[in-house]
């Protein structure tokens, strides 16, 4: 099996790799680059756990290969928060309206919620729980990932 | 309520914002996979594609030759290290179970082979090019088929794993059943689930020379683990580290190793190299554990006014091929009617074994019950035109009947279900919505409300050899922070933050001081970790007894060291304050700078530091009760069920954070949901999973999923704290609340059968007249008997009839309510007269009896869990011996045995 040599910027920083074609983003990110906030929970692409930001736009990171990053800016939940720990404002929205309870499919819960108010986007909430569908938490029973989703739309609570 | 003079700030019932949050939502959390230890290997499993059959050959040449693999090993291999795969009793199994298939396999994903190798893509590769060899047999896959067919299990008569109650129909219980004035006959089939955690399971183990062995794993509790696999291994000479920090949901698959992670374990200590082992999703959903395939068949009679009057109940539960544990679900029958004035009730219990991957728990393993008697109210006041809420006003123990004790001996004393009825019922305005109803019905919309109540019980401690008390372990560093180390565990219960707001509220400092450290074996002491929703009331009591002794011991040295009356030192936002002396006010660091640095300042006999440490063990049982309604529309066109409203009302007791209390139980709700509408594990009549990934186990979705509304009733508990355990009720009262809902708007269609899960195509049946669903798969022809095993020994010639073959040792083998526990007999005969011992882990009980032949009868008192008669009737033949026990209302439990040396 043959080696490719990639190139990519995660979370700002640049990072060079040589994976095997086969090898998916997430196991790349987590294993080769270390960013192990992206949660691995069915592996074809049905759990949302493993969302991350690829160019702008919010992937399932098991159903990308790494060599289709060659060149992309990458954004994992470990990029999230601001440099000086200012949490996202998602984060934020999500500890405050007790939005987790394992953690573990959180991080692919933002990174969706990240991508729909990138830029101070308001997004309707209809949009983003349409979007938060393609998430499973099998904890919560999501009633503080919707409370989220309403202070993201700028909705009073 | 504080004790005098201990911290001004209350924590206790706040929404204070979680420890657990901030690493959690960074992606800092440290979960299994993401720990990599140095010179570490990977594991996958060859596991079997077939449901039944014998393995003829393996063949792992091809495999070898691979690159990257370094080992591949079979039973054969593993066998070089003994393992006894316990129960969560910490008991044998019934049947004999290895890590690895030995010779035959029993289910399609059964593991067959272990490949080691430099990487997980390298091990399912290898994986893969193993060739195994089969002869298919035909498979015992449904309950029925394990009622009629050949034996899972070679050497055993029947498929039966274990069976209580009364097999016989009691003739006066019947006689009363057929003259009541209304009798309900209620079948409800549930469906197969599986937990889905979404962090699934996986191991990594270490072994540091002979004596030292680190495991990371995703589990329930770090010391359940230890101490399981320090029991199974044999290795009571070998220092065992677990480590759990974060768990990524558990939901009863995780309370202890199986069959994957006790082979990664063996495997570890045989190859010498740090191993990981992460189950991925397919395997989640075929080969781990999974639990609620079982069938209920209720009969109960009402008086002309709808009033219980007797009920039976007939049970039966898959337990898969290898179940964490031989069940029969005796807890469905303790509970069934515990909150109801039921006069009389008689059940037999099943649990079968098939060609299935095994039972293990599922949050609220007994929900059975709540199921079936509230959907079975439904029908009775639809029969006899009540108000389904004034059927159970009538029915309910109320608050004013109590205390009682249950017929099963259970005593009641503070329970609340039909108060959480009023309760909801101030909230929701039923007569409002039978208008509301009616009006929709005209325009041909279907709205329904469904009501249930329930009692379930909590933070159970003392009955169970695993199911113990929580210990606390308190510090106020010389920093004057707070740091607990605490037998918890959370796969996201949120116990870092319940606890610190206790110690901070008890202790008189900030919650932003105070650090609770769990998920290593190497601190705290045992407990079971998060099952049988224990840790709130059970951690929460010892919390506050630690935090009390804490304080103390701080007033103590202040008294000392400020000459002061200790009545007169209050501790409030880690100060100590001395009434009437305002310039004495110090820091809780100044003061544990002398605890631990000045001895010489200590009164006479006082120990250095500031430490405490308490292990609360509650009262048996702790009981929380609730009532949920709902209200749905279901679509006649599709067969669609919308959520509309649902109101919850439960009495946990003294609540220590809302925002964690309503998590749980939206958490159970929502997998109620999925119970109830969306999720089934089903095979085909060979025995193949049919839901593989989650495109086919459906899991509710946050569209799914209404916005629930609370009414906490709080009802102090009996126990330290007041508290009452909540992690499971959502899962089990959420089911037939959703059902009633259902049924109540179709009720014009006809009854709705209970057939979980309510699928659209089934609710077009009923709405329809006809059914649509799938015609099921004729049952597979299953042969007759299964064939011997070639090698199967001969069995003994039958020892002559002499009472004298009785007497000696024995050990055996009894299947109680609470798992099988294991003892030793020994036995006395004298003519027809029968004294002995029998030695257990409760101690040592002296009896007399009789003999006749090889038959033995003797009665023995117990107090635990309750006061009971056991009355034992035992066969001898030879050095086996078989009986039953009849054990008051728990009908009848199996004993077996044998002779010992």
């Amino acid at each position: 099996m043959s080696n490719h040599d990639i190139e990519l910027t995660i979370n700002g920083r640049r990072f060079a790799g040589s994976v095997e074609a086969r090898k998916t983003l997430s196991d790349f990110l987590r294993i080769d680059a270390g960013y192990t906030g992206v949660h691995v929970g069915c592996e074809h692409g049905v759990c949302g756990a493993c969302t991350v930001i690829v160019d702008g736009r919010a992937v399932r990171s098991c159903l990308m290969l790494a060599v289709q990053v060659n060149g992309a800016e990458v954004k994992t939940v470990e990029g999230l928060a601001a440099p000086d720990g200012t949490l996202h404002p998602a984060q934020q929205a999500l500890r405050d309206e007790h939005g987790l309870q394992c953690g573990f499919c959180t991080p692919g819960v933002l990174m969706t919620m990240a991508v729909l108010t990138a830029g101070n986007a308001k997004p309707s909430e209809e949009s983003l729980l349409a979007a938060l569908s393609g998430h499973i938490c099998r904890c919560t029973g999501y009633q503080g990932i919707r409370r989220a989703v309403k202070r993201l739309a700028g909705e009073n609570l | 309520m504080n004790a005098p003079g201990i911290g001004a700030t209350r924590y206790i019932g706040q929404r204070v914002p979680r420890k657990e949050d901030p690493r959690l939502l960074t992606g800092r959390g440290q979960f299994v996979d993401d720990i990599t230890l140095p010179g570490m290997l990977h594991v996958a499993f060859a596991r079997s594609p077939i449901a039944r059959g014998k393995i003829l050959s393996i063949d792992t040449a091809a495999a070898l030759e691979l690159p990257g693999v370094h080992a591949i090993y079979t039973n054969t291999e593993l066998a070089a290290i003994k393992v006894e795969m316990l129960s969560f009793y910490l008991t044998p199994p019934t049947v004999p179970i290895t890590p690895l298939a030995n010779g035959s396999v029993a289910y399609v994903g059964d593991p067959i082979a272990l490949v080691i190798a430099d990487d997980r893509y390298i091990a399912e590769d290898a994986a893969s090019l193993i060739e195994i060899q089969y002869e298919e047999e035909d498979p015992v896959v449904t309950i029925s088929d394990a009622k009629t067919g050949a034996p899972v299990h070679a050497g055993t008569d029947n498929n039966i794993a274990a069976i209580m109650g009364v097999e016989e129909p009691d003739e006066d219980l019947e006689a009363i059943l057929h003259s009541a004035p209304c009798l309900v006959t209620h079948r409800v089939t549930h469906q197969r689930i599986a937990q889905s955690p979404m962090e699934t399971r996986g191991v990594i183990v270490t072994r540091e020379g002979a004596e030292e062995l680190t495991l990371y794993i995703t589990c329930q509790s770090p010391h359940m683990i230890a101490r399981y696999v320090s029991l199974a291994l044999g290795l009571p000479d070998t220092s065992i580290r677990v480590i759990a920090k974060d768990v990524g949901g558990s939901f009863g698959l995780k309370n202890h190793p199986w069959r994957e992670e006790m082979s990664v374990i063996i495997a570890g200590l045989l190859f010498g190299r740090p191993l990981k082992w992460i189950e991925d999703r397919v395997e989640n959903l075929t080969s781990a554990n999974q639990a609620r395939e079982q069938e209920f068949l209720v009969r109960t009679a009402f008086d002309a006014n709808g009033r219980l009057i007797a009920s039976h109940g007939d049970y039966s539960v898959n337990n898969g091929a290898y179940p964490q544990g031989a069940d029969c679900n005796i807890a469905v029958h303790m509970f069934m009617w515990a909150a109801y004035k039921m006069p009389a009730y008689a059940f037999l219990t099943r649990g079968w074994y098939s060609n299935t991957v095994g039972l293990a728990a599922y949050r609220g393993p007994w929900a059975m019950e709540s199921l079936a008697r509230e959907t079975a109210l439904d029908i009775a006041a639809r029969r006899l035109g009540l108000e389904p809420i004034e059927l159970r006003r009538r029915n309910l123990v109320t608050l004013t009947d109590q205390p009682l004790t249950t017929p099963f001996g259970i005593p009641l004393g503070d329970i609340t279900p039909a108060e959480c009825l009023e309760k909801l019922l101030e909230t929701l305005d039923v007569a409002a919505f039978r208008v509301e109803q009616a009006e929709a019905r005209k325009q041909g919309r279907y709205l329904g409300l469904g009501v249930a109540a329930y009692i379930e019980p909590t933070g159970s401690a003392g009955s169970i050899a695993t199911m113990t008390g929580e210990l606390a372990q308190l510090r106020i560093e010389p920093t004057g922070k707070v740091t607990a180390t605490m037998s918890t565990h959370s796969q996201g219960h949120g116990t870092q933050t319940t606890m610190a707001q206790i110690i901070a509220e008890k202790l008189g400092v900030a919650y932003e001081d105070v650090t609770v450290f769990e998920g290593d074996s190497s601190r705290g002491g045992f407990s079971p970790g998060a099952a049988g929703s224990r840790q709130g009331v059970i951690a929460g009591g010892a919390t506050i007894k630690a935090s009390e002794l804490l304080a103390e011991k701080v007033k103590t040295l202040a008294s000392h060291l400020f000459n002061a009356p200790v009545e007169s030192i209050t501790i409030e936002n880690g100060m100590v304050h001395i009434a009437g002396a305002k310039e004495m006010t110090r820091s809780l660091r100044a003061i544990a700078e002398i605890a631990y640095g000045e001895p010489a300042r200590l009164p006479p006999g006082f120990e250095a530091g500031l430490e405490a440490q308490y292990r609360y063990t509650p009262p048996p049982m702790t009981f929380t009760s609730a009532a949920h309604a709902c209200i749905v529309e279901v679509d006649t066109d599709t067969g669609f069920v919308k959520i509309q409203r649902w109101i919850s009302c439960e009495d946990c007791g003294t609540i220590i954070n809302p925002a964690v209390v309503e998590g749980q139980i939206a958490g159970g709700l929502a997998q109620a949901i999925g119970t109830v509408l969306l999720e089934e594990m089903s095979f085909d009549a060979r025995g193949n999973p049919t839901a593989v990934t989650y495109k086919d186990y459906l899991l509710p979705s946050i569209s799914d999923i209404p916005d629930f509304e609370y009414l906490h009733a709080c009802t102090p508990s009996q126990s330290v704290g007041g508290i009452r355990g909540v992690g499971e009720g959502g899962a089990i009262i959420g089911p037939p609340t959703l059902v009633n809902a259902i049924a109540d708007a179709l009720a014009p269609f006809g009854e709705v059968p209970v057939e979980l899960p309510l699928t659209p195509v089934k609710l077009l049946g009923v709405i329809e007249g006809r059914s649509l669903a799938h015609k099921a798969p004729e049952p597979v022809a299953v042969a007759a008997a299964a064939p011997l095993p070639a090698a199967a020994p001969p069995a003994p010639p039958p020892s002559a009839p002499s009472s004298a073959a009785a007497d000696g040792m024995w050990k055996m083998i009894l299947s109680t309510p609470m798992g099988p526990q294991e003892m030793k007999g020994q036995f006395i005969t004298n003519g027809t007269l029968l004294t002995g011992t029998l030695f257990s882990d409760v101690g040592d009980q002296e009896f007399e009896g009789s003999i006749t032949g090889n038959s033995l009868k003797w009665d023995l008192k117990v107090k635990k869990p309750i006061s009971l008669t056991l009355k034992y009737d035992v066969q001898i033949d030879g050095d086996n011996l078989t009986g039953k026990v009849k054990m008051g209302f728990f009908g009848n439990a199996k004993l077996t045995g044998e002779r010992l040396p």
